[in-house]
C-alpha cells in the first residue's frame, strides 16, 4: 500500500463495517433472526464468509458474529507523521470490507433488493431464480434486473474453460469508463482475449453497466460479461466466485482462508480494473482483492504500488487514460488491457482472426435474433452443412478460400440461403481419426465472431449473421478466414495446410452433401467399433490439475471425460498436438479385472497422476474405487441404497433430489479429487455407453435422473433402452417432476416397475 | 557526512565534538569539562589500552605467568603458542558473553515458571498466541490446555536446557535444515548451556586444550548455546510475559528527561524489573505520591537494553545508549537510576555522589559499592517496584540545578519477527514473500544487521550512523538492535519519513508500500536471535538459497566493546553470516613481528568462511565496512543468480504524484479535479 491508499482503504472499511452493522440491526428487528439468508443456487452459503471463516451462514441471526470478526480486523488510519506500518493493517481492513459487503448483499437478497433491478434490461443468460424462497417469494423473469451473484451451475460450466486456459482469467471491472466508447472498447478487448468480465460499481451514479447497456452491448453469461450491480459492494460476487473456485476445484474447505487466498494467487488469473475516480470504498474493496493476489489497475492517477509479494507481480498500477499512447479509444483500450494481462501474468492465447468484427470466445454465446438478422443458412428455410476431411499436402494451397455461388448481397434482408462449408486440411501428423475432432471445432470457431451465431453440426448446421456484422463488412469468405486462422493457431501441430470452400450454389451443395453423409456414416461406424477392448491404450487428462491438483481423469473410448469436453479421440489428437501436454497415453498392460475395469496400466497411472492419493481406479464401477472428479462434471451420480440403484443429477438442474441435496451441495462431495464410493462425477454421454457402471449392473441401476437429461438426450436414451431390452426403461426412471424425496421414490419405482428393485443388492 | 571517525589519540583529550556526534552527548560532555568531572570518554583519553593484551598476546591464566608473547617463536612458560593463547582468550570471552545472555534467559525461564504457578506478583501471560506457537514447536500439547499449563511445561523444558548434559538444545530445531545438519557433522550443536560454558572454562584452563582450531570450535559451540539457546529463550519468554513487540511511537535521547517530573532511569538488560517499574509508575497511588512531593508525576526512561525492552513494548522513552549512562546523571535531573545486570559502569556511583541521583542496584547478582541496594524478587515485584519509585520521589526534593539537553527524536520501534511477518501480508497472507521478492527484484539490494555497543574509544554513534546512512542510500534494508538502534533513533532513521527521503529508490518503494522506517528496530541485544529467526524464515520462504549463508546479508557491530558482542558475532558467523566488528581485534596479533600471531585472525576469517559460510572481521574504518558490505551483498546476489543491483529501474511507486496534484488542485472545482484524474492530455 501507500499511505494515501492505506488511509482511504482503512477509512472505507471502517465506514462499510458500520453500514453493515446498521443494516443488520434493522433487518434483525424487521425480519427476525430466523429469516433465511442465501445466495441463489450455491452450496457454498455466503461464499466469502464461508471460505474465510468456515461459518455456514443460513439465517440472519448468524450474521452478527461475522461483523464482530470484521470489526476486529479494522484499524485506525495511519498518522500524518511518524506513522506506524500500514500494509498488514490495510489488508486486514480489506478483508473486513469483504465480510461486510457480503453481509450487506445477503441482507439485500432478504429484502428482494438483489439482483438489482434495472428496468428495460435483458440478461444474455444469467442466474436463474427458481426457488420460491428467493426474491421476496416470486420467480423473477430473466429481464428487468442485473445478475447478482453467480450460481454454482455457471461456475462449473465455466470450470473447464478456466482450467484449460481457453478462459484465461477474469476482470473485476469497477466504476465507469471515461466515455461510453472507452467502456465498449475495454470490454471488447477483454472479450477478444476470452477474459471473463465482472461488472460493478459506478462513478457519480453512472456505471459501466449503464454505459454498455446504452451502447447496446449484450451482457450476461453468454457473452462473458456479467453485470453484478451498479454499486461497489456488488463486486463482492467476483470474490465469491474466486472463493468458490478454490472450494470447487481446489478441494479446499471453508475456514481455510490462507489456503484459499493462496490458491487464488497461484491459480486464478484475475485482476481488478478500476475505471474512473477511486473512492474510499473502492480502495477498501481493492485491498480485499489484493488478499486474493488480484492486482489493481486504474485508468486514473492513483498511487502505484509496484513491489511484489502479496500479488505475484505489481500490486497497484496507474495508467491514466489520457496518458495512454494511442490514436483512439480502441488503441488505448488495447494498451490498458495489455497492461492488465502483464500485471497479473495472465496467459492469453489469441488467434489473430482477420475478420471485420470483434472475435473471441466471449462471443460464442451471442444470440442473433430474427429482428437483428441479416441472413441465415440452414434452419427452416435452407440447408447448411459442414464437412472437414484430410487431404494430401501437395493437393492443397494453404489459405485458399473459394466461394462458389451467390454472395451475401444476393440474399434479401432477413432471408436465407443454402451453404456448404468444406474444409480440407493436410499435415504430416494428421490422421483420419482426427477429422471429426477438428470438425467439431467449427462450431466454436465460427461462433467466436461477434454477430455470428452457429448452432448444430454436420448436416444440421444452422448459422445466422447479424445486420451489424454485415454492415461491418462480414461476408461469406470470412467464414473461411476464421477457420483457416483458428485451425492453424489451435491445431498447428497437426495441421500444416487449410483450404476452405464455401458453396452456396444449391445443386453443388446437394452433390457435396452426399459425399459428406457417406463420411458421417463411416465415422459413426468407426465410433461404434471403437470400444475399450479394441484399443491398447487409454489417455490421461490432467488439464484440471492446475485447479484440482490430485485429480486425474482416465479417458477410454467408452468413457469420456467427466467435463464432457474430451473423449478418447480428442485426447489422442491433443497428444499429437502437444506430446508433453495434459493428455498422455496410458499403456493398459495386463488386465486385472475386466468386469470392474482394472488394468495394471490404469492403476499405476492413477497412483502417479494423483500423487499417491488414489491407489486404484475401477473404470466401470461407482461402488468400488470410482474415478475422482475435479469439479467440472456435467452430472453427479449418487447411490440411493434404499432403491438399490443410483440417481443422476445434471448440473443444469437446481431442484431437490431424492438424496436430500441439490446438485450444488452434492458437488461439494464429488469434487476436489477425492475418491468416495457411491459418488461420482461424469460426463453426460457416459450414460449411454455400454460400459456405463457395467460392473454395478449398467444403466438399469438408474432409478432417478434430471428431466433435462431425459429431454436433451431423448434419442440416445431410447437406444440405450432398446439395448437393455426394455423399450419403456426411460419412463420407469423417476425425475424431479415426479419425485424429490427418497420416501416418494420407492413407491413410484414400484408403481412403474423399475428393474433395479429386483436386481442383486448393489452394496 | 563530512565528519571523520576519530579514535582515541594518545595523551590528548578529545573535544566533545570529537568524542561524540550526538549533540545531547556533546552538551553533557561540555558540562562535565566545566564541572571537572570525568566520564568514560575522558577516561578513555587518559588510559591507553594495553598494546599487548589488546591484540591477544598476553596469557594470564596461571601463576607461572602472566606471559607476554611478543617475539617470533616465543611461547608461554608452559610452552603455549601464541595462537593457543589467543584462542583461549577468545573462547573465555565468548563463554562470558554466552553466560551473560544465557543467565538472563535462565532467570526469564524461572519467572515464566513462577507466573505459571501464580507465584509472581503483578505478572501475567500477555501473549498466549506466542506461548502456544513456541510450545507447539517443541511438541508440547496445546489444544485444550490452559495457558498456565502450557507455560508450566514450556518453563520446565526451558529450565532443563541450561543443565542439560546430552543431546541438543531444543531451540536449535528452529534453524534451517542444512544448517542443523552442518552443525551436527561438525560436532558443534550445543548440548546444554551450562555444559558448554563450563567446558569452555575447563578447556582453557592451564594445560588443557592447546590446539587453536579445536579451541575455536568450542567457541562456536558455546556461542551457539547463546544464540540458539539462552538468548532465544530470553526473547521467547519476554514476549510471552510482556507481549510480542509491535510498532509503537517512542522517543529517544536525553531530552526525554522531564524538568518538572521525578525522573527514574532504568538501566541494564532484564525486562522483569523494568516492566514492573512501568506498571508501578502508572499506579495512581505512586502518581499521587509524586505530586505530593511537588512533581508533576513520574517520568520513566531507559538506558541501554532495558530501554529497548520497554521502548518497544510500551513506548517508554529511551534516554540514551550505553555511553549515555553517565551523561544522564550529569543533567542533575535524575532522581534515581535503577540498574540490574550488564553494562553498568561502576563509575556511576562516584559520579552520582556529585549530584542527588541515587544509584539503586536490584539484582541479587550485582551490587556496586556505595549504591543503594533494593533487591528484586518476582514474588513481590510490584511492591518492590513501588518502593523503588517512592525512594526516587523522596529524592526529588534534593534536586539542585538541572540541565537537560533539548535534543530528542521520535522513533517507531517494535519490529519483532512476528510483526514483520504480519506487516508483509496481514492476518491472512502474512509471509516473508514480499521481503524475499524485494531482494530478488533488487529493490532491496540486501540486508544489514547493525547491532551492538557503543565504545568510548570510538567516536560515539559515528560508525553506527555513518554506515546506516550510506547503506540506506544503497538500498540496503537495515535491521538494528541494542545500542545501535538507539544511535539510529537519535538520527531519526527509525521513522517512516526516513523511508521517503533518506534511502535509495528501490528501498523507498518498499518502505512506502509497507509503511516502515528503513531501519527496523528489532529489540535489545539479547533479541539478536530475532534476526536469526528472520534469516531462517527468509530461507524457508524460498528464492534466496537453502541456508542463511546464501542470503545477501551482513552483520555489523561497528562500535563493539562487550564480551557479549563476541558471543553474538560468533553465533552469527556459525549461522552463516558475514560479521564485521568495528574497533580492536582481540586476536589481531602483530603480524609484522610475530608471524604466527595472525593464525587465529585467519581462522575466524577464511577458515570459518570455508566451514560455516560466514566470516568474522575486525575493521577500523566505517567506509571500509560499507565497501565490504556492498561487495559481499553483490557477490551473494550474483551467486544466487539474481539481477545485478540497478537502482535506476525503481522508484515509480508511491504517493508523490498524488501529493503534488493535491497541492496544484487547491482551488479547483470538482469537475476540474475529476478531469485531472485522467492525467495529462498530450500536448501535440
Amino acid at each position: 500500500m501507500s499511505r494515501y491508499i492505506a488511509t482511504r482503504a482503512i477509512r472505507g472499511a471502517n465506514a462499510l463495517v458500520g453500514e453493515a452493522e446498521a443494516m443488520l440491526e434493522q433487518a434483525l428487528s424487521e425480519k427476525g433472526p430466523d429469516t433465511p439468508v442465501a445466495f441463489p443456487n450455491t452450496a457454498y452459503h455466503l461464499p466469502v464468509i464461508f471460505g474465510m471463516t468456515g461459518k455456514e451462514i443460513a439465517h440472519l441471526g448468524e450474521l452478527p458474529e461475522i461483523l464482530v470478526q470484521a470489526r476486529s480486523l479494522l484499524h485506525p488510519t495511519p498518522s500524518r507523521e511518524h506513522w506506524t506500518p500500514y500494509l498488514g493493517e490495510t489488508l486486514d481492513s480489506g478483508m473486513a470490507t469483504l465480510l461486510a459487503a457480503e453481509t450487506i448483499e445477503a441482507i439485500r437478497y432478504v429484502y428482494g433488493l438483489q439482483p438489482e433491478s434495472m428496468p428495460g434490461f435483458e440478461l444474455a443468460g444469467g442466474t436463474s431464480f427458481t426457488s420460491p424462497d428467493m426474491n421476496g417469494g416470486g420467480n423473477q423473469p430473466p429481464n428487468g434486473h442485473l445478475n447478482g451473484a453467480i450460481d454454482d451451475i455457471q461456475l462449473r460450466s465455466w470450470g473447464i474453460q478456466l482450467v484449460d486456459g481457453r478462459m484465461p482469467g477474469f476482470a473485476a471491472i469497477v466504476g465507469c469508463a471515461s466515455s461510453n466508447e472507452a467502456a465498449v472498447q475495454i470490454v471488447r478487448e477483454l472479450q477478444r482475449r476470452n477474459i471473463l468480465c465482472f461488472l460493478s460499481g459506478n462513478v457519480n451514479g453512472h456505471s459501466i453497466i449503464d454505459q454498455l447497456h446504452e451502447e447496446g452491448v449484450e451482457l450476461g453469461y453468454d457473452t462473458y460479461t456479467v453485470p453484478f450491480g451498479t454499486d461497489t459492494i456488488s463486486a463482492i460476487y467476483a470474490l465469491g466466485f474466486a472463493t468458490r473456485s478454490a472450494l470447487t476445484f481446489g478441494g479446499l474447505k471453508g475456514g481455510q482462508p490462507r489456503e484459499i487466498l493462496n490458491y487464488n494467487k497461484d491459480r486464478v488469473f484475475a485482476f481488478v480494473l478500476a475505471l474512473g475516480e477511486v473512492d474510499d470504498l473502492k480502495y477498501s474493496a481493492a485491498a480485499g482483492a489484493i488478499n486474493f493476489g488480484f492486482p489493481v489497475i486504474a485508468d486514473t492517477v492513483i498511487p502505484q504500488i509496484l513491489p511484489t509479494g502479496i500479488t505475484t507481480y505489481e500490486h497497484v498500477v496507474s495508467m491514466p487514460w489520457n496518458e495512454i499512447d494511442g490514436a483512439n479509444d480502441t488503441e488505448k483500450a488495447e494498451r490498458l488491457v495489455q497492461k492488465c494481462i502483464e500485471v497479473r501474468g495472465v496467459k492469453v492465447r489469441v488467434a489473430n482472426v482477420p475478420v471485420p468484427v470483434p472475435y473471441g470466445s466471449a462471443f460464442e454465446g451471442e444470440v442473433v435474433r430474427k429482428a437483428d438478422m441479416r441472413a441465415e443458412f440452414g434452419g427452416r428455410d435452407s440447408r447448411c452443412f459442414e464437412y472437414l476431411k484430410m487431404a494430401k499436402l501437395d493437393e492443397l494451397t494453404d489459405g485458399k478460400i473459394e466461394v462458389i455461388g451467390r454472395g451475401l448481397s444476393d440474399v434479401p434482408d432477413q432471408g436465407s440461403m443454402d451453404m456448404a462449408i468444406l474444409i480440407e486440411v493436410a499435415g504430416r501428423q494428421m490422421e483420419q481419426d482426427f477429422e471429426p475432432v477438428l470438425e467439431r471445432q467449427i462450431h466454436y470457431f465460427v461462433n467466436g465472431a461477434s454477430g455470428i451465431q452457429h448452432i448444430g453440426q454436420r448436416d444440421i448446421t444452422w448459422i445466422r449473421l447479424s445486420t451489424k456484422a454485415a454492415e461491418a463488412g462480414f461476408d461469406m469468405e470470412h467464414f473461411g478466414k476464421i477457420l483457416h486462422a483458428r485451425f492453424h493457431s489451435d491445431f498447428g501441430a497437426i495441421v500444416d495446410k487449410v483450404q476452405v470452400t464455401i458453396i452456396t450454389e444449391p445443386e453443388e451443395v446437394e452433390a457435396r452433401l452426399e459425399e459428406a453423409r457417406a463420411a458421417y456414416d463411416f465415422r459413426n461406424k468407426r465410433l461404434a467399433d471403437l470400444t475399450d477392448t479394441a484399443v491398447d491404450e487409454f489417455y490421461s487428462c490432467t488439464l484440471c490439475q492446475s485447479f484440482a491438483p490430485n485429480h486425474v481423469c482416465i479417458v477410454s473410448p467408452e468413457r469420456l471425460g467427466l467435463c464432457g469436453a474430451y473423449n478418447w479421440l480428442d485426447c489422442k489428437a491433443s497428444f499429437s498436438i502437444n506430446p508433453t501436454g495434459p493428455n498422455q497415453p496410458i499403456k493398459l498392460g495386463r488386465i486385472i479385472d475386466p468386469v470392474r475395469g482394472y488394468w495394471e496400466g490404469t492403476n499405476a497411472y492413477a497412483r502417479i497422476g494423483s500423487h499417491g492419493v488414489v491407489e486404484e481406479v475401477a473404470m466401470y464401477s461407482i461402488m468400488e474405487n470410482p474415478m475422482t472428479a475435479c469439479g467440472c462434471f456435467e452430472c453427479i451420480m449418487m447411490l440411493i441404497p434404499e432403491a438399490n440403484g443410483v440417481m443422476v443429477v445434471s448440473r443444469e438442474d437446481t431442484s431437490m433430489t431424492p438424496a436430500g441435496m441439490t446438485f450444488s451441495t452434492l458437488a461439494g462431495m464429488a469434487g476436489g479429487g477425492i475418491q468416495t464410493p457411491g459418488v461420482m462425477g461424469v460426463g453426460k454421454y457416459y450414460l449411454i455407453s455400454p460400459k456405463f457402471i457395467s460392473a454395478d449392473g449398467g444403466f438399469k441401476r438408474v432409478v432417478w435422473m434430471s428431466s433435462v437429461l431425459k429431454d436433451g438426450m431423448a434419442e440416445e436414451l431410447k437406444m440405450v433402452a432398446e439395448r437393455e431390452g426394455d423399450a419403456e426403461l426411460i419412463d420407469r426412471v423417476a425425475d424431479e417432476r415426479s419425485v424429490t424425496t427418497v420416501e416418494e421414490l420407492l413407491p413410484w419405482l414400484e408403481e412403474n416397475g423399475h428393474p433395479a428393485l429386483t436386481m442383486d443388492p448393489i452394496i | 557526512m563530512a565528519e571523520e571517525a576519530t579514535t582515541t589519540p594518545r595523551n590528548k583529550r578529545r573535544t566533545p565534538e570529537e568524542a561524540s556526534i550526538d549533540p545531547a552527548a556533546q552538551e553533557m560532555l561540555t558540562l562535565a569539562d566545566l564541572m571537572g568531572l570525568g566520564t568514560a570518554f575522558s577516561r578513555a583519553d587518559d588510559l591507553a589500552p594495553c598494546t599487548i593484551g589488546a591484540v591477544g598476546m598476553c596469557c594470564s591464566l596461571c601463576a607461572m605467568g602472566p606471559c607476554r608473547l611478543t617475539k617470533d617463536g616465543g611461547t608461554g612458560i608452559c610452552g603455549a603458542t601464541i595462537d593457543t593463547v589467543q584462542a583461549r582468550n577468545f573462547v573465555r570471552s565468548v563463554a562470558a558473553g554466552s553466560a551473560a545472555h544465557s543467565d538472563h534467559g535462565r532467570d526469564m525461564a524461572f519467572t515464566l515458571k513462577a507466573v505459571a504457578n501464580g507465584e509472581a506478583q503483578g505478572y501475567a501471560i500477555r501473549d498466549i498466541a506466542k506461548l502456544r506457537n513456541v510450545a507447539a514447536k517443541y511438541g508440547i500439547p496445546i489444544e485444550g490446555h490452559a495457558p498456565e499449563e502450557i507455560a508450566n511445561e514450556l518453563a520446565d523444558l526451558y529450565i532443563t536446557q541450561f543443565g542439560q548434559q546430552r543431546g541438543s538444545l531444543v531451540p536449535v530445531v528452529r534453524a534451517p535444515e542444512r544448517r542443523k545438519k552442518l552443525w551436527d557433522e561438525l560436532g558443534v550443536t550445543p548440548r546444554g548451556v551450562d555444559r558448554e560454558v563450563v567446558e569452555a572454562l575447563h578447556r582453557t584452563h592451564m594445560g588443557d586444550d592447546q590446539d587453536a582450531s579445536h579451541l575455536m570450535q568450542h567457541a562456536v559451540r558455546t556461542a551457539l548455546a547463546d544464540g540458539w539457546g539462552g538468548s532465544m529463550i530470553a526473547t521467547d519468554v519476554s514476549d510471552i510475559l510482556f507481549g510480542t513487540p509491535a510498532p509503537v511511537l517512542g522517543e529517544a535521547n536525553l531530552g526525554v528527561l522531564k524538568a518538572d517530573m521525578v525522573n527514574v532511569v532504568v538501566h541494564g538488560h532484564e525486562p522483569t524489573l523494568s516492566q514492573m517499574m512501568v506498571a508501578a509508575s502508572q499506579d495512581p497511588e505512586i502518581i499521587a505520591y509524586a505530586k505530593a512531593a511537588g512533581a508533576e508525576g513520574i517520568a520513566l526512561s531507559g538506558i541501554c537494553c532495558t530501554a529497548n525492552e520497554i521502548l518497544m513494548r510500551q513506548g517508554i522513552p529511551a534516554a540514551g545508549n550505553f555511553l549515555q549512562q553517565e551523561l544522564a546523571i550529569l543533567t542533575g535531573a535524575v532522581e534515581a537510576m535503577v540498574v540490574d545486570v550488564q553494562c553498568i559502569m561502576q563509575a556511576l556511583v562516584a559520579l552520582a555522589e556529585r549530584f542527588h541521583t541515587k544509584i539503586i542496584t536490584t539484582s541479587p547478582k550485582v551490587r556496586i559499592k556505595g549504591a543503594t541496594h533494593i533487591e528484586f524478587d518476582e514474588a513481590h515485584a510490584l511492591t518492590i517496584a513501588k518502593d523503588v519509585l517512592k525512594t526516587a520521589v523522596d529524592n526529588y526534593q534534593n534536586r539542585a540545578k538541572i540541565q537537560i539537553p533539548d535534543f530528542k527524536s521520535s522513533l517507531i520501534p517494535g519490529f519483532s519477527h512476528e510483526y514483520i511477518n504480519y506487516m508483509l501480508g496481514g492476518s491472512y497472507r502474512a509471509s516473508f514473500r514480499p521481503l524475499n521478492d524485494a531482494i530478488i527484484s533488487g529493490r532491496i539490494r540486501g540486508v544489514a544487521a547493525i547491532v551492538g555497543c557503543t565504545n568510548p574509544r570510538i567516536r560515539h554513534d559515528f560508525n553506527h550512523t555513518t554506515i546506516t546512512e550510506e547503506l540506506l542510500k544503497q538500498d540496503v534494508l537495515v535491521v538494528e538492535t541494542g545500542c545501535s538502534a538507539i544511535a539510529s533513533a537519535k538520527m531519526s532513521f527509525l521513522l517512516g519519513e526516513a523511508g521517503l527521503d533518506r534511502v535509495g529508490p528501490g528501498l523507498r518503494e518498499v518502505c512506502e508500500t509497507v509503511g516502515i522506517p528503513p531501519v527496523l528496530h528489532m529489540g535489545s541485544c539479547v533479541d539478536n536471535t530475532r534476526i536469526l529467526t528472520v534469516l531462517t524464515q527468509m530461507v524457508e520462504e524460498g528464492g534466496l538459497g537453502d541456508d542463511i549463508d546464501a542470503i545477501p546479508a551482513v552483520g555489523l557491530a561497528p562500535e563493539w566493546m562487550s564480551e557479549k558482542a563476541l558471543s553474538i558475532a560468533t553465533y552469527c558467523v556459525a549461522s552463516g553470516v558475514y560479521v564485521m566488528m568495528g574497533g580492536y581485534n582481540p586476536v589481531e596479533g602483530r603480524g609484522d613481528k610475530v608471524p604466527d600471531s595472525v593464525l587465529v585472525s585467519e581462522l575466524i576469517g577464511d577458515g570459518w568462511e570455508e566451514t560455516y559460510g560466514g566470516r568474522l572481521e575486525f575493521l577500523d574504518d566505517p567506509q571500509e565496512m560499507i565497501r565490504r558490505t556492498l561487495a559481499h551483498i553483490d557477490a551473494k546476489r550474483a551467486a544466487l543468480g539474481l539481477s545485478a543491483y540497478d537502482p535506476t529501474q525503481f522508484g515509480r511507486s508511491g504517493d508523490a504524484r498524488l501529493d503534488a496534484m493535491e497541492e496544484e488542485m487547491g482551488e479547483a472545482t470538482l469537475d476540474e479535479r475529476r478531469a485531472a484524474l485522467y492525467g495529462q492530455v498530450p500536448t501535440s
